[in-house]
């Protein structure tokens, strides 16, 4: 009889000794003599249980984890290559509460395929988007992106067929498609799964994208602190140019598109758009002034459609079921699914993809089972770095683009880092300034000095250097940064700032919410 | 990224990351990130060869690589150790980790220890945010990691050098 077992390669798995746990496993298989293949799949994004390791059974994939080595002889005894009981069994892999309450459109395949097989790739439904697409025309395939309602997952949520669609008017001998996959915000991974764990989904996003826009060059710029994705996605990249997915005759439809994976170099600012063009054309990741839109002089100064790596990630679905399939999720202005990332104080921290329209406590609650020290949740950073803290009285908003921004937050990449009720928001406050001024690219005044000067002014309201008049002052520089600022880098520091600032004004020695009116 | 002690030269590795890259449109960071990943650092002799090969001006290259983090161009350690400092991590700890981890070494964050052995470089994502706290040793990636975790890690490091 032979076995099959997943054990993900996914770096969060690896960072928990998922390559333990699969060395071990075929070394007892060996010396047990038993018939096992063991397929390295994607996470499931179930990170308290990782190592996760299924096996393939009659009932379907059973789950087992967190495994260690140690765990391995215990769990062959206990038979659970057949699904045997087991103190680490978890079930029926669907059946796990936290997968069975998602929505799962982009992630549908993470986890449950080889990552670098297209064979099981094209058996879930992969490149059927990009052989629809095929048949129809640029404007048709925009058209359709429009009509799905798919805004940039970035952060900036601008509309993505917009985008296309300006990109497609232009006539230029070259034009770009470029993937920002410089995922750098705290508290986000989705990027770096979908890399990792779905790979050809990517590549047959940005071909779309290239046919829709007449690009025959792409490029996929990745940070230096994803070496996993960096290594798995140049190798998909071959794969998918081998097999005739990629090359001078895309699917034998003779037109070109060819991908080039580029390795960033750990500046934050380079996820800034224009300066992610700077650094891919070999300069210092400085931004650009806009306009020049990129669209219409990006990468070498040609058209190029720049998007983040879950908007190209959501496209073929919507190719291949149809716009309205997509934007039958989510609510308002925010359709379709965001594939959001518990993180930080969380006990049951990982990749939840749902509509728009969850808030905040659901996701906190029924899927992050409260914080990881049991200890009350205090704030919650949403959106990286640059979002707003969101405190309790927030909690029932629903998440959407509108209602987040009219209350001062954002929803960003999706980001959502918990901490508990030993936080300081004034030590926190300090830090996002402290971040800008070590990542500020340095060529607009607002940004590169007014995040120095931000941490001296919280410093002194520690120390309660004239207290008041620091807040007030504070709040001054923070405006003529929101105001003044170049790119989102400086503009939007002041969200964890102020938001800190304001819900949690005892954190900055401040008594009463009248410190607000300054 | 963990060293040999005997190098691969400066120069021949540079050729062939040239050989490699420079027909490439914006070709200095892949050329940058061959040389680092080949010797450990990106030597100031170079940057005039690099300049010249790419038609650039020194300065512009002497740019790139003290604008970004990830270049360095003085050799690290043996080992590089980055811990993580941004939220998510923080949120689980990150600054006790960091502050037992320069107790530990005796160096300071972007310092070197005293026999060369390790680097400690504070790093912000490693995108392990809902495993946190996040560090990576060498090219080895390791999350939840505790004072005690890390200790043994160091160690495991010091037997195998």
């Amino acid at each position: 009889m032979n076995f099959k077992v997943f054990v993900p390669r996914d770096s969060a798995a690896l960072a928990v000794g998922a390559d333990r746990v699969a060395r071990r496993l075929a070394e007892l298989a060996t010396a047990r003599g038993l018939d096992l293949h063991v397929v390295r799949n994607g996470s499931r994004g179930l990170f308290w249980l990782e190592p996760m390791v299924e096996v393939q059974t009659a009932q379907g994939r059973i789950a087992y984890g967190p495994v260690t080595p140690e765990d391995l002889p215990g769990l062959l005894d206990a038979g659970f290559l057949q699904g045997g009981e087991h103190a680490l069994r978890l079930g029926v892999t669907e059946d796990i509460p936290y997968l069975a309450k998602q929505e799962r459109l982009t992630f549908a395949r993470m986890g449950i395929t080889d990552p670098l097989s297209l064979i099981e790739y094209e058996a879930h439904e992969g490149f059927a988007g990009l052989r629809r697409a095929l048949a129809l025309d640029g404007a048709a395939i925009v058209a359709e992106v429009t009509q799905s309602g798919l805004r940039g997952r970035g952060g900036a949520a601008f509309p993505a067929g917009i985008k296309w669609k300006t990109v497609a008017g232009t006539t230029a001998a070259q034009k770009y498609v470029v993937c920002n996959a410089d995922e750098g915000d705290s508290g986000t991974y989705s990027d770096r799964m979908t890399m990792e764990g779905d790979p050809f989904m990517l590549i047959e996003g940005m071909t779309i994208a290239a046919l829709a826009v007449g690009a025959t060059q792409g490029y996929i710029y990745i940070r230096s602190e994803y070496p996993h994705a960096v290594a798995t996605m140049r190798e998909a990249v071959a794969l998918a140019q081998a097999a005739g997915f990629l090359g001078d005759d895309v699917l034998g439809s003779g037109r070109a598109f060819h991908l080039h994976v580029r390795k960033a170099a750990g500046s934050y600012v380079c996820g800034e758009e224009t300066a992610m063009l700077e650094s891919l054309e070999g300069k210092r990741g400085i931004v650009r002034a806009k306009p020049p839109l990129p669209a219409l002089e990006g990468l070498f100064g040609q058209p190029t459609v720049i998007n983040n790596v879950i908007t190209f990630a959501s496209v073929p679905l919507i190719l291949a079921r149809g716009a309205d399939h997509y934007r039958d999720y989510g609510m308002g202005r925010s359709r379709g699914t965001l594939p959001i990332q518990l993180a930080g104080n969380i006990k049951h921290g990982g990749l939840v993809e749902k509509a728009f329209g969850v808030t905040l406590r659901e996701l906190l609650y029924d899927f992050g089972g409260g914080s990881a020290s049991g200890r009350p949740i205090k704030a919650v950073q949403v959106g990286g770095p640059l979002g707003a803290y969101v405190p309790e009285s927030q909690w029932d908003l629903p998440l959407d683009y509108e209602a987040y921004a009219a209350v001062g937050a954002v929803v960003g990449h999706g980001g959502i880092v918990v901490h508990d009720d030993t936080a300081n928001l004034s030590k926190l406050a300090r830090y996002a300034m402290e971040f800008c001024a070590i990542e500020s690219c340095g060529k607009c005044t607002p940004c590169r000095i007014g995040s120095t000067r931000g941490v001296e002014v919280i410093d002194k309201i520690s120390v309660d250097n004239n207290r008041v008049h620091q807040v007030k002052l504070l709040r001054d520089l923070c405006d003529t940064m929101l105001h003044g600022s170049l790119c989102a880098m400086g503009g939007m520091t002041p969200y964890p700032v102020l938001s800190a600032l304001n819900h949690y004004p005892e954190d900055f020695g401040l008594t009463t919410p009248a410190s607000q009116a300054a | 990224m963990t060293f040999a002690a005997t190098q691969i030269d400066p120069d021949s590795a540079l050729n062939d990351a040239l050989a490699r890259h420079a027909s490439e449109p914006g070709a200095l960071l892949p050329i940058l990130h061959d040389l680092q990943d080949a010797v450990g650092h990106v030597p100031a002799r170079l940057v005039p060869v690099i300049a010249e090969a790419l038609n650039l001006s020194r300065a512009e290259v002497h740019g790139v690589v003290t604008y970004y983090h990830h270049f360095r161009a003085e050799p690290a350690g043996r080992c590089l150790l980055q811990i993580c400092r941004a939220e998510a991590c923080q949120a689980m700890g990150a600054d006790a980790l960091l502050a037992h981890a320069e107790r530990q070494l005796g160096c300071s964050s972007h310092g070197t220890t005293a026999d060369g052995a390790f680097t400690l470089e504070p790093v912000f994502c490693l995108g392990l945010c809902a495993s946190s706290p996040a560090i990576m040793v060498g090219d080895e990636l390791h999350a939840r990691v505790t004072p005690q975790r890390f200790d043994a890690l160091v160690a495991e490091q010091r037997g195998a050098a």
